[in-house]
């Protein structure tokens, strides 16, 4: 598997969208933070760059990466190597690099604008981690979905209908249902349908740490209540890893006997 | 060498290979061909463990590959010209074949065979459809397997390399290898097999040398005759 992920790496490494990638995380956090010339403003306008972006990147490339592989997956697959150690290795290949990319390209801005001399270096952390995070689960879900879908058009429509839905819609379905049901208790309903999206569990984790009421909304204030905040973003990071370790291994099932 | 027993594929509602009963033997060279949607890449990749048959077993040098990947060791396979990851060499896809593999690969010499010298350090988006195809060769022989799998091997070589490949195929027989090798064209066929599997219809219709196929349809070439039976099943199939 290692020996897949090194070569992945080489690969990723030199096409030109991860460096775009990177430097649209670079040159983004450092106008931010050149503007509000304040590390912890410049973190809260990043937060939405983060929930929206990374999930949308991770989900698109890590699609079109999945159906370009796939000539290489079948010669891969004709040597005496192991299904799960050539698909393990691919999938960890391009998560990692979009996640480091991501960490380096927002990271380097910070410490160049003096945030290790600051109180925000834990926010900028876990706000760090939590792109990781993002890029991990979405990449799984578009590995998972590309490899349930032969037709590269009805995959790449279905992946981006995942992050549509995940990003924006759920917001909507969310309030409707808050306000139809507004005569019943709804805060386990409402902590339930947040463990269902990964972005809202990272916007809610931050907000958390950051210890912004006033962005938390309706979802992130319950957490706050039912949880507490260590407890709160505890919950919402082991919901993120069962959101990359369950489309992980429906992709790794489905790659063991699919035909190629 | 390779044996094939009672295998059946369906992909959906469309039944490929229906009860496929092969034996390749090593010292030949066993070319698969067949009209288009025969099951031709199907029994290919089935015996690579590409495709997992529903039904039937393969055993290659005596040993079950279903839920194996060591016997592929054994094998060195030449796919159709593909597209592998672009911004990589071929010096580094040899090598990550080579890292896979393990083994002494005899890399060295294959490529100042075919002349890959200059091209080793190119990235391969920037190699035209036959010198990639080059590296797939070099990928099929730098090891010596004692099967060789070549999927329409020639398409896209240039005179020279092509009387190459086909020598060295030829060499590989007379070392006692089992070759499989699928193509279109004829004349390729003609020089080169040993023994014609032809497939129709997800079964094997007919398993002959060339000469005596021309001789059954009475054709001094092979082409003629291969259309004289592919005619004769139709009219067999209309009436």
């Amino acid at each position: 598997m290692l020996k897949i992920l090194k070569y992945s790496f080489k690969d990723i490494f030199r096409s030109k969208w991860l460096l775009i990638y990177f430097g649209f995380f670079f040159v983004s956090t450092w106008f931010l933070l050149y503007f509000t010339n304040d590390p912890s403003k410049g973190l809260v306008s990043l937060l939405n760059i983060i929930l929206m972006l990374i999930p949308l990147m991770a989900i698109v490339f890590s699609t079109i990466y999945f159906y370009n592989a796939r000539e290489f997956t079948e010669l891969l697959l004709a040597q005496p190597i192991r299904r799960h150690a050539i698909f393990t290795g691919q999938y960890l290949g391009l998560s990692l690099s979009m996640a480091g990319s991501f960490f380096l390209g927002s990271g380097i801005p910070f410490l160049f604008f003096g945030v290790q001399n600051s109180d925000s270096s834990g926010s900028l952390i876990n706000m760090l981690l939590m792109g990781v995070l993002l890029s991990f689960v979405f990449s799984a879900l578009a590995f998972a979905i590309s490899i349930y879908n032969e037709n590269r058009i009805k995959g790449f429509g279905l992946a981006i209908l995942v992050w549509l839905v995940m990003a924006i819609v759920y917001d909507g379905i969310f309030i409707y249902l808050m306000v139809r049901f507004s005569d019943y208790p709804l805060e386990k309903p409402a902590i339930a349908l947040s463990l269902l999206n990964p972005i809202d569990l990272a916007r809610i984790n931050i907000l958390l740490q950051l210890d912004i009421s006033a962005l938390m909304g309706y979802t992130g204030a319950i957490f706050n209540k039912f949880f507490g905040t260590a407890m709160g973003m505890a919950v919402s990071v082991i919901a993120m890893l069962f959101w990359t370790l369950i489309p992980l291994f429906l992709y790794l099932r489905k790659a063991g006997r699919k035909d190629f | 060498m390779v044996e094939i027993r009672n295998i059946f594929k369906k992909f959906g509602s469309v039944e490929v290979l229906k009860g496929l009963n092969l034996d390749l033997r090593a010292g030949q060279v066993n070319v698969i061909m067949g009209p288009n949607a025969s099951g031709k890449t199907t029994l290919i990749k089935s015996i690579l463990g590409l495709v997992v048959p529903d039904k039937g077993e393969i055993k290659v040098m005596g040993e079950n590959i279903h839920k194996n990947w060591l016997y592929r060791s054994r094998i060195g396979y030449m796919p159709q010209i593909a597209h592998y990851p672009e911004n990589l060499t071929p010096l580094e896809l040899i090598r990550m074949i080579s890292d896979i593999r393990k083994g002494n690969p005899d890399t060295q010499a294959i490529i100042e065979w075919l002349g890959l010298q200059d091209f080793l350090d190119k990235k391969l988006r920037y190699l035209s459809g036959g010198t990639r195809q080059k590296v797939n060769a070099t990928l099929a022989l730098m090891y010596d397997c004692p099967i060789l799998i070549f999927d329409e091997p020639t398409v896209g070589l240039d005179p020279v390399a092509r009387l190459k490949l086909k020598d060295r195929i030829r060499e590989e027989r007379d070392k006692g290898k089992t070759v499989i090798l699928t193509t279109h064209v004829m004349s390729e066929i003609e020089e080169l097999a040993d023994r014609i599997i032809f497939l129709m219809e997800g079964i094997i219709y007919l398993e002959e040398t060339p000469g005596k196929i021309k001789e059954s349809q009475g054709e001094a070439s092979l082409e003629r005759a291969i259309a004289r039976i592919l005619e004769s099943q139709k009219t067999g199939i209309d009436a």
